[in-house]
C-alpha cells in the first residue's frame, strides 16, 4: 500500500488525508480526545469512538469458470454514548472532524445532551495505545492476491467433477475479509487490531431425473494469511460429492419424536442456537431468556460443559480483542450441567450486572457491538461416538446441519442436511428434509451422553450487531428426544 | 435528508475514467441517513441514527470483459481506487456471460406517488413508541414485554450512471414500526407474536393498527395445545403465502434457470406450474409496494410482470444479461455487479380472472375437518430447499376445528413448492396488501405437519 504524505497541521495533528490513508493507530489520538472529551463534558457517562477500514475480496466460480470478482472497500465510525444505562448510537462514513463532531452531536442529543454543555466528567486522556496489530500489518499483502484465489477454487470445482456424480452445477466460492479497527473510549480503552477472515466453500447440487440433493460445505480460518494455499481442496471435494451421493435418492424423513444423534464440527449450531443465545445479555436484557436468575443451577444434562472462548488459535471467532477492545476470554457457560457464566459485553454489564467477557462484537462500524458468542462448544465427553450410535434403537443420526434460529420464546430450529436413520443401534438408510425443533430449556436436560470426538467449524450469525464470524463444535452428542418434523 | 451529487459523481467518474483509459463505465450509487429508537418497559433502549454511503462501479476493460468494485469512501480518491480496481478485476470477467448497458436505462420511467416526509426527530420517535409500547403491555395481562420494537425513519437516494449518459435517481422516505410481544401465563410456556407497518413517514405509520394486530396475534396464542402429526388441509395467511413463494423465487428467476440452480429450464415457459385459477405478477410499481423503486440496478423500468396466468408460467425475471440470453427485453430486476443477480419485486397473487378461483365461499370457520391456520412462517433461511423444491419449516398457527380455532403448541409444515402450487383449493377473503406483495388467504390440501402430541 502507497502512502500519500501531505503536509500535517501546524499544531502537529496529521492532516485528514493522511489520517485516511494511513494505518488506525495512535495519530488519531488527538481527535478521538477531543471527541471523547467534548463528549464527557456534555455530561456523557461514557464515550465510545470504533473506527474501521476494511478491505473485501470474494471470488465464485461455477463450473469451470470464474463468473464473480466483487471487491470492496471502506471506512467508518461508530459513535456510542453512555448516560445512566441509557445508550445513543450514530455510525457514519464521513471520517472529516466534521462529520466526526455531527455525529457525537447526534448521539449526544439522543441522551438529552449538548455540545458545549455542562462540562462535567472530565477527560483524563487516552492512554497509550495498546497495538494487538503491531505484528499484523502484512497480513493483506500475504493473503492470496486475485489471481491466487481464482485458481485454487477452479481447482476446487475441478475436484468436485473428479469426486462427483450427476453434479449439475458446481459452485465454489471465496471470501476474504480484512479488518482494521481502533476502539477509543473515555474510560481509557484505546486498542488497535487487525482481523482476517478467509472462507472457501464448495457446493453442489446433483440431480438425477426428479431426485436432486443440494450440498455445501464452508471452510473458514481466522488470523492465518496462508490458509487458502493449505486448503485441502481434495478431501473438501470428497466430501461433499459423498454427502451429495447418499443424499440424492434418500427418502423424505417421517416426522415425530425421536432420539437423535448429532454429529461433531457443525453439529454445534444446536447448542449455538438452542442455548448459546439465551446465554447473552443481550436476551437478560430483554427478558427472553429463561436462564435469566439461573446462574449456579443445573440447567442442562451433566454430561454438558460448554464453553465460549476467543482464543483458539485461527479459529473463526477468535480475537486478540473485543470491538469494544477488551481482550478475548475464555468463558465456561455451563459446566457439568450447572450455567456459570452469560456472555456479556459493555452494555450488557451495565443493564445486567453481568461482567464483561470480552464478548461484544459487531459487524462494522454500523451496528452497536452486542453480547455476542465466539468459538462455542460442547466439550468433549468418554464417549465413542459409535457408543452413541449403539444405544439408539429407532432415531435420526444428523451427520450435517443446515442453518437455524432461536425465536423470541427460546424455541429454536435447525435443518438437517445430511441425516440418516439409526435402527437397532446401526447406521441404515439416509433420510432428507428433516427439522429439528424444539425449547432450550426441555432439550438441554436431554443430552445425555458426549463422546470424545470435539472438532470445531466455522459459520456465520446473524444477530442483532449484524452478521459476525463465529466457531460452532461439539463432540457427537445424543439428544434422547426431539421433535423432528418431516413428512 | 441525504443526497447525492448527480452532476459532481458522473463528472468525477468521467475524469478519473478518461484518465484511467477506461470507456465504458456505469455505477450504482446510494446514500441514506436513518433513526430508529427501541425501548424496554417504558424506557429507551438503543437510539440510533446512521449516515450511509455506497458506489458500486463497473468498468468494461478493452477486451469487453467487466469488472467491479464497491465501497463506502465517495471521496475522489475513493473512486478512483473503485474505478482502477474494477479494473483490475475485469481481468477475470467471464468472456461467457458478459454484461452490457441495460437498452431500457434510458426508457421513461413509471412517475411513483411517493411523498418525501420531513423527519419527525428521535426525540419524537421515542415518545411514540414508549406510548405504543405501553398501550400493548395494557392490552392483556399475560404481556409482559415487547421484546422486539422499533421505530425507525429513514431518507434515502438512489442513482445510476451510465458512460453512455444514462442517469436515473429516485429520492425516499420512508418509516416502520414494529411491536413483536411475548406473553407468559403461569404454568404455561411464553408465546408471542407481531406486527410491522410501513409508511412514507413516520406521521402516515398505522400505529393504532400495529398495536391492536401485534395484541390480537399474541393473545389468540396464549391457549395452546400439541397438534398431532398428520396431513391437513392448511390456510396460508397471506404473508406465510407471499413468504413461501418468495423463497422459492428461484422459479422464475431466468438468472437461477442458467445457472441451473432453478426448478424451472428454458422449456418451462408455457407450462402448467400451478392450478389453472392461480395468477401470480411481480409488481414493484404497485401503490401498496412501500419504497418501492422506479428502475432496477442497471438502470431498466420496474414493471408489472406476468409469471404465472391460469397457473402456467408466462414470464421470467430478467437482468439484462439474462435477457439477452432469452431474447426479450430487460423487465427491471436485476442488481448490479459482474455477474448481476436478479430477484423479485412485490408480488401480486390472486385468482385468475374469470376462472372462478377455485372452490367458492371457503371460510376457515365453516369447514367439515380440522385445518391449520399458518399464521406465520420461520426460518425460511434455514427450511426452504429452493433448488430441491422442498421445504420444512416452524410456524406459528391455529388448529381450526368446528368453528374454533386454538394455538398450536410448535409445529412444522413440510412439502414440495410445485405440490403446493398444484394442491391449492382456492382462496378466502379479500387480497391483503403486505410489506412483500398482495395475496388473500391461500388454501392448500394434503401438507405434512409434524406437532409435539
Amino acid at each position: 500500500m502507497t502512502l500519500i504524505t501531505r503536509a500535517d497541521t501546524a499544531d502537529g495533528t496529521p492532516a485528514l488525508h493522511n489520517l485516511l490513508n494511513g494505518p488506525l493507530d495512535q495519530r488519531w489520538a488527538p481527535r478521538l480526545e477531543a471527541l471523547l472529551g467534548a463528549g464527557t463534558a456534555a455530561g456523557a457517562d461514557l464515550v465510545e469512538v470504533f473506527l474501521e477500514r476494511t478491505d473485501h475480496l470474494g471470488v465464485l466460480a461455477e463450473q469451470d469458470t470464474i463468473t464473480s470478482v466483487t471487491p470492496a472497500f471502506g471506512m467508518g465510525a461508530g459513535i456510542r454514548v453512555f448516560r445512566n444505562q441509557r445508550d445513543g448510537f450514530v455510525c457514519t462514513n464521513d471520517l472529516s472532524e466534521a462529520g466526526l463532531q455531527r455525529a457525537l452531536e447526534q448521539a449526544l442529543g439522543m441522551l438529552g445532551l449538548e455540545l458545549g454543555g455542562l462540562n462535567r466528567n472530565p477527560f483524563a486522556g487516552l492512554p497509550a495505545l495498546r497495538d494487538f496489530a503491531a505484528s499484523k500489518g502484512d497480513w493483506l499483502q500475504r493473503s492470496p492476491e486475485l489471481l491466487e484465489a481464482t485458481q485454487a477454487l477452479l481447482g476446487g470445482t475441478n475436484q468436485l467433477l473428479n469426486h462427483g456424480q450427476h453434479l449439475q452445477v458446481r459452485r465454489g466460492s471465496y471470501a476474504r475479509d480484512w479488518q482494521e479497527v481502533l476502539v477509543a473510549a473515555s474510560d481509557g480503552t484505546f486498542g488497535r487490531d487487525i482481523r482476517l477472515h478467509q472462507s472457501v466453500g464448495l457446493n453442489v447440487l446433483a440431480a438425477d431425473g426428479d431426485h436432486r440433493a443440494g450440498v455445501g460445505r464452508r471452510y473458514g480460518s481466522a488470523d492465518r494469511p496462508d490458509d487458502l494455499r493449505e486448503w485441502r481442496v481434495e478431501d473438501s471435494a470428497q466430501e461433499v460429492c459423498d454427502s451429495a451421493a447418499a443424499m440424492l435418492y434418500a427418502d423424505y424423513v417421517e416426522a415425530g419424536q425421536m432420539p437423535a444423534v448429532l454429529a461433531n464440527r457443525f453439529g454445534g449450531v444446536i447448542f449455538h442456537e438452542a442455548c448459546g443465545h439465551l446465554l447473552e445479555t443481550t436476551q437478560v436484557e430483554r427478558g427472553t431468556t429463561p436462564f435469566a436468575e439461573r446462574v449456579g443451577e443445573p440447567i442442562a444434562h451433566s454430561a454438558v460443559t460448554a464453553i465460549d472462548e476467543g482464543l483458539t488459535s485461527g479459529a473463526f471467532g477468535s480475537l486478540s480483542m473485543d470491538d469494544e477492545g477488551m481482550e478475548a476470554q475464555r468463558t465456561v457457560l455451563i459446566e457439568n450441567g450447572v450455567l456459570k457464566r452469560f456472555i456479556s459485553d459493555r452494555a450488557g454489564e451495565l443493564r445486567t450486572g453481568h461482567a464483561r467477557t470480552g464478548s461484544g462484537r459487531r459487524q462494522s462500524h454500523s451496528f452497536a457491538a452486542a453480547s455476542r458468542m465466539r468459538n462455542t462448544y460442547i466439550a468433549a465427553g468418554p464417549h465413542t461416538p459409535e457408543a452413541l450410535i449403539a444405544s439408539v434403537d429407532r432415531g435420526l443420526y444428523c451427520k450435517s446441519m443446515g442453518g437455524g434460529s432461536v425465536g423470541p420464546t427460546g424455541q429454536f430450529n435447525f435443518a438437517v442436511e445430511e441425516g440418516y436413520l439409526i435402527e437397532n443401534g446401526t447406521l441404515t438408510k439416509p433420510v432428507k428434509g428433516a427439522t429439528l425443533i424444539g425449547e432450550a430449556k426441555e432439550v438441554m436436560p436431554r443430552i445425555s451422553m458426549c463422546a470424545n470426538d470435539l472438532e470445531l467449524a466455522a459459520g456465520f450469525c446473524g444477530s442483532v450487531s449484524g452478521s459476525i464470524f463465529v466457531t460452532v463444535g461439539q463432540p457427537h452428542i445424543k439428544v434422547d428426544s426431539i421433535t423432528v418434523g418431516g413428512r | 435528508m441525504a443526497s447525492l451529487n448527480a452532476d459532481q459523481l458522473g463528472q468525477t467518474l468521467s475524469r478519473l475514467a478518461a484518465s484511467n483509459g477506461i470507456r465504458q463505465w456505469d455505477l450504482g450509487a446510494a446514500c441514506s441517513s436513518d433513526t430508529s429508537v427501541q425501548v424496554d418497559r417504558g424506557e429507551p433502549k438503543q437510539l440510533k441514527g446512521a449516515q450511509r454511503s455506497s458506489i458500486t462501479v463497473r468498468v468494461w476493460n478493452g477486451d469487453g470483459l467487466v469488472g467491479t468494485t464497491s465501497t463506502s469512501d465517495l471521496s475522489d480518491s475513493g473512486l478512483e481506487r473503485a474505478l482502477t480496481g474494477a479494473q483490475a478485476a475485469s481481468a477475470f470477467g467471464n468472456p461467457d456471460d458478459t454484461p452490457a448497458f441495460s437498452p431500457l436505462a434510458t426508457a421513461p420511467v413509471a412517475q411513483l406517488d411517493q411523498p418525501l416526509h420531513a423527519p419527525q426527530g428521535i426525540l419524537h420517535l421515542l415518545h411514540t413508541l414508549k406510548d405504543a409500547e405501553q398501550e400493548l403491555l395494557g392490552r392483556h395481562s399475560a404481556i409482559g414485554t415487547v421484546p422486539y420494537n422499533g421505530l425507525a425513519e429513514r431518507s434515502s437516494e438512489r442513482l445510476y450512471l451510465n458512460s453512455d449518459g444514462a442517469r436515473r435517481q429516485q429520492r425516499l422516505t420512508t418509516a416502520s414500526v414494529y411491536l413483536y410481544a411475548r406473553a407468559e401465563e403461569t404454568g404455561r410456556k411464553p408465546r408471542s407474536a407481531g406486527a410491522m407497518r410501513l409508511a412514507y413517514g413516520a406521521s402516515d405509520l398505522d400505529i393504532a393498527g400495529c398495536i391492536d394486530e401485534a395484541a390480537e396475534r399474541t393473545i389468540s396464542h396464549l391457549d395452546y395445545a400439541p397438534i398431532q402429526t398428520g396431513h391437513y388441509t392448511c390456510v396460508f395467511s397471506p404473508e406465510a403465502f407471499l413468504d413461501l413463494i418468495g423463497a422459492f423465487s428461484s422459479l422464475f428467476n431466468a438468472r437461477a434457470v442458467l445457472d441451473g440452480v432453478s426448478l424451472s429450464n428454458r422449456d418451462s415457459l408455457g407450462q402448467a406450474l400451478a392450478v389453472p385459477f392461480l395468477d401470480l405478477h411481480d409488481n414493484g410499481l404497485h401503490p401498496g409496494n412501500i419504497g418501492a423503486s422506479a428502475f432496477d440496478g442497471e438502470g431498466t423500468p420496474t414493471r408489472r410482470l406476468a409469471l404465472l396466468e391460469g397457473g402456467v408460467l408466462r414470464h421470467f425475471l430478467h437482468s439484462e444479461a439474462t435477457a439477452r440470453a432469452f431474447g426479450v427485453d430487460p423487465t427491471g430486476h436485476a442488481g448490479l455487479g459482474a455477474k448481476v443477480s436478479v430477484g423479485p419485486d412485490w408480488f401480486e397473487i390472486g385468482p385468475t380472472p374469470g376462472s372462478g378461483g377455485g372452490q367458492a365461499g371457503l371460510n376457515r370457520f365453516q369447514a367439515d375437518q380440522p385445518l391449520v391456520w399458518i399464521d406465520s412462517l420461520s426460518a425460511l433461511h434455514a427450511g426452504v430447499k429452493a433448488s430441491q423444491g422442498s421445504f420444512s419449516l416452524p410456524f406459528d398457527g391455529w388448529l381450526v376445528e368446528g368453528g374454533h380455532c386454538r394455538s398450536i403448541e410448535a409445529a412444522t409444515v413440510a412439502g414440495d413448492i410445485r405440490q403446493v402450487l398444484q394442491s391449492i383449493v382456492g382462496f378466502e377473503g379479500e387480497a391483503k396488501i403486505t410489506p412483500d406483495g398482495l395475496c388473500p388467504m391461500v388454501w392448500v390440501d394434503g401438507l405434512s405437519i409434524t406437532g409435539e402430541a
